[in-house]
Formats: structure tokens, sequence, C-alpha cells
């Protein structure tokens, strides 16, 4: 079982996303940490750039694979963790905490009403 | 349909994560590729290779139809000893890479790869028809009858003696199973079963590759995992299995090597006996010998912090007016040494060991620079 933390929500794509005030906090759930296994490198996007929806924009390597990050919400890079690219199994470790990637400036608040749920996300990895 | 191995039941319990590899439905990896693979460099640990296929080639001729055949020399071989050979086309190209065994004084075993099976066994065929003195040679797959694994690491022979107790009664007979020497072959009962052992592996450590009836590889399996414990022997996938023979530049057919790549160029010519007769491609080989190739197989290794390389990015030359080179063909990040490495294509004025390149990853190119193989050396 994998933790999925109840005060947060989900994409389909594996990334959590808080929200406080009109910034949302994006990173990948424990269930996709563990799926990858090993992170060993992370390309986060830069700062200002905008963001869909939907959109790659951050990519997360194993030691067998790439993997593309999509931000879940639409707005404008803020800030990323440049701490998660210094020492990339912070995304194993601290998947929620540590670990996060990038906060985005939402431009499109209500999105954020359509991001699974914990439940949903839960039913969806099947726990 | 993908095919599956007779350990699929035991992978799915052990928690392995299951991919399509060549057709066949394998363990990526059970805990992970990292941990795995620095199991094996230090400790022990088993990999399922039965999706390998067998062949057996006997007869009065078969020495001779295999050096005929195979680019490394054949006759070399006694009973019970094995040598890394390569299969190649007229043109040079190579058909497969494969591990050729002499189990009797007229019977060898062949060891190829599982997406080349039915490639190998056609030419193998077609070559055995044509072959004037063939006589009364046969050339049998035995794919579907044999099991496999591979039990690599520094530590197997603290155990692999109670797996397989006794002296061999084939093959190299009479030894002790840790007596072996490198790329020799004995053979053991286990549970009433002619079973196989190979000193060899595609890791770069210590190791045995056991080839057994479909109906006993389950039995084998379990009991190493069983004794194996003593030496933390952990069941691997094919993740680590790659990441492990990259870091030492064996190729991996489909990658390395092709029917359009010739063994000069993959920088194997030590496989290639080009002294011991005619065989098929050996003029080609000839050729590129003497006049140089246009393109040769070089390791890398990131010299900037990047993501891994990985097979396809483009390889560029590197200060100003740089030119594409070639392409990755193998490229992972090195759970032995923490950096990105690979191995790729370049023409020969840029495969010197000390040499930079620029490897282009999404778009944005990263510094690397050729060096030797093979990449990973154990520390002494």
């Amino acid at each position: 079982m994998t933790n999925v933390p109840a005060d947060l929500k989900y994409a389909k794509s594996h990334e959590w996303v808080r929200v406080s005030g009109d910034v949302a906090t994006v990173g990948i759930t424990d269930h996709a940490q563990h799926e990858l296994t090993d992170v060993v490198f992370v390309e986060l996007p830069e700062v200002g750039r905008q963001v869909k929806a939907g959109e790659a924009c951050a990519v997360v390597e194993s030691v067998k694979t790439a993997s593309d990050i999509y931000s879940p919400v639409t707005g404008q890079i803020v800030e990323v963790n440049n701490a998660v690219v210094a020492n990339p199994a912070l995304v194993n470790t601290e998947p929620y905490t540590g670990g996060w990637f990038y906060k985005v400036k939402l431009s499109q608040p209500a999105e954020f009403n359509i991001l699974l749920s914990p439940e949903t996300y839960r039913a969806q990895i099947g726990q | 349909m993908l095919k599956r191995t007779p350990l699929f039941n035991a992978h799915q319990k052990l928690g392995g994560k299951l991919v399509e590899f060549g057709g066949w439905e394998m363990p990526v990896q059970y805990s992970s590729i990292m941990d795995e693979h620095l199991c094996v460099r230090r400790a022990a640990g088993i990999f399922d290779i039965s999706h390998m296929g067998e062949v057996l080639v006997a007869g009065p001729q078969s020495e001779a139809f295999l050096n005929h055949i195979l680019t490394n020399d054949t006759r070399k071989l006694t009973v019970g000893q094995g040598q890394y050979t390569l299969m190649c086309n007229e043109r040079g190209g190579v058909i497969d890479d494969l591990y050729a065994y002499r189990i009797a004084p007229d019977e060898y075993l062949l060891i190829i790869n599982a997406s080349r099976i039915e490639a190998d066994v056609s030419w193998l065929h077609g070559q055995a028809r044509t072959f004037p003195t063939a006589g009364d040679l046969t050339v049998n797959d035995v794919s579907g009858d044999f099991g496999a694994v591979a039990i690599q690491g520094p530590r197997v022979v603290e155990f692999i003696g109670q797996l397989f107790p006794g002296l061999s009664n084939g093959g190299v007979t009479s030894v002790a199973i840790t007596d072996l020497k490198k790329n020799q072959i004995g053979a053991w009962t286990f549970a009433g079963q002619p079973v196989r052992v190979g000193r060899t592996g595609y890791t770069g450590e210590d190791g045995f590759e056991v080839i057994s009836p479909v109906s006993t590889i389950g039995e084998i399996w379990n009991k190493a995992l069983a004794i194996g414990h003593v030496a933390c022997l952990q069941p691997c996938g094919l993740g680590a299995r790659d990441t492990l023979r990259t870091e030492m530049c064996y190729p991996l057919y489909g990658h390395e090597l092709d029917e359009n790549t010739t063994p000069i160029e993959a920088g194997l010519g030590f496989f290639v006996a080009l002294d011991k007769g005619d065989f098929v491609g050996r003029s080609v080989l000839l050729e590129q010998k003497a006049k140089g190739v246009t393109r040769k197989c070089v390791a890398f290794k990131m010299t900037d912090k990047s993501a891994p390389p990985r097979p396809q990015y483009p390889i560029w030359s590197a200060g100003t007016d740089a030119k594409k080179l070639g392409e990755v063909v193998s490229g992972t990040q090195s759970p032995s040494l923490g950096i990105g490495i690979g191995m790729g294509y370049v023409p020969p004025d840029f495969s010197k060991a000390g040499t930079p390149i620029n490897i282009e990853i999404r778009g944005k190119r990263s510094a690397a620079m050729i060096v030797p193989k093979p990449i990973y050396k154990k520390p002494v």
C-alpha cells in the first residue's frame, strides 16, 4: 500500500497538488515513485514559464526510463525545487515533502475542482 | 500473445514487475534496478534467462560446419569448453552473437538470443543444407525443452556447490562445480534430471549459467534462493542485467549488433579468427580489418551532470562546427559509478579514448568523453 495523503488533490497521471491561496505545489505521488524506482535525474521547467493543464513540463528519469511529468493545472511557474534537482532521490524518499517539483500561480483556479480526490485516486491505483 | 518462461509464476509470487522483452513477458525488476545491480556487484543475484534459445548441433561434421558459420575458431574447443562467438551473413553482418559449447566430441550446444531464435534456426538449417560435407549433421532447436538461470556475483561460490554437489558427469567431467574454469561447462544430476552448468555470464562478475529441463528449473530457482540466502542472493530482473552488461560493454543484439553491423565495427575482432580458413562473412571482415571501418562502437561516460543517455540520442563532436557523429545504442545511469554511461557508433577519427563528445538529450547537448572498454573495472 502506498501513501495517498487525504489533504491533497491528484491527477490521473500521478501528480499531486497542494493549493495554498492561488499557488499550487506539484509533485509526483508515492505510487508513482514506487513504480519508477531509483529516480536518478529530475528536469524542471523554467521559472516564469506558462503551463497548461495536461502539458508535459518536467522529466523524471529512473535507471531504466525517462518519464514526462504533466502539469495538473494551468498557470505560471513561480518556483522550482532545486533541492530535488541536486538530490533526485528525494522523489523516492519524500515524495510529498522534500521531493516536490514546482509551484504554479493558478490562472484558472476552477480547475482545482476537477482534480481527483484522494479516494478517487486510491481507486485508480487499485487501493 | 507474449511468451512466458517456466519461471513466470515464480516471478509473480516474488512481486517482479513484468515487461515485454523480445516477445517474452519477463521481470524487469523485483526490488529496484539499482539495488539488484549493486547486489550482483557485491554479493549474488539470480536471473531467469529461460527465454534464451538452445540449439544442439551434432554429427561427425559438426566441428567443420560450425567453424564455417561462426567467426571464432571452433576447433579450439575441447569437450567441456565454450567460447563467445558470432554468426555472420555473407556481408559480415551479425545474425547473432552466442555461446558455443562443445558438450561431446561430436556435439555442440549453442546458447542464442531469445529475439533471434527464429532467424538463427532458419539460417542454421539453410547453411546445413548447403554445407558440402554435411553428412548426417543434425541441427535441433531445443529452446522449448530447457529453462535457464544465471547465478552471478562474487559470493556465488559460497553456495553453488550445495546446489550442485559432487563431481560433474558430463562436459568437463569429474570436477567440483567451483573448480570449473571460465567458459567451461559441466553436467550434474539435479532431482534426477541432467543439468548443464557453464561458468560464464553477462555481468562481469564470477558466475554460472544453469541449463535444465523445463521440469526442474523451478526447483533449481527455489532451492538457489533458499540456500543462497546466506550470501545475500537476490532475484534480479532484466533491468539490472542490462545495466551490468552496459558497464562491461558487452553487446546486446538489437543495440550494438544487427545484420548490417559487423563484429569488426562492433569492436569484437578478438572473437573473429580471420586466420582459421574460410567462413561465412570472412572476406568482408578481412577487408575491414585491413582497410579499416567507417564507424566504430565506442564507450563513453557523461562528464557533466546530465540526464542519463538513452538509445537513439544523437552523438555530436565537441567544440565549434560540431557535426553529428552517430547515435547512442545503449545508455543508462551506471549504478556502480553514479554517472551516465553508454555505447554508440562514431567515425574512427573520434573513437580514441579521451576524445570529448556531446550527447544530445531532449534537444540539449551534454558533455561526455570516449573511455576505454569496459567502462566499469572491478576495484582490486
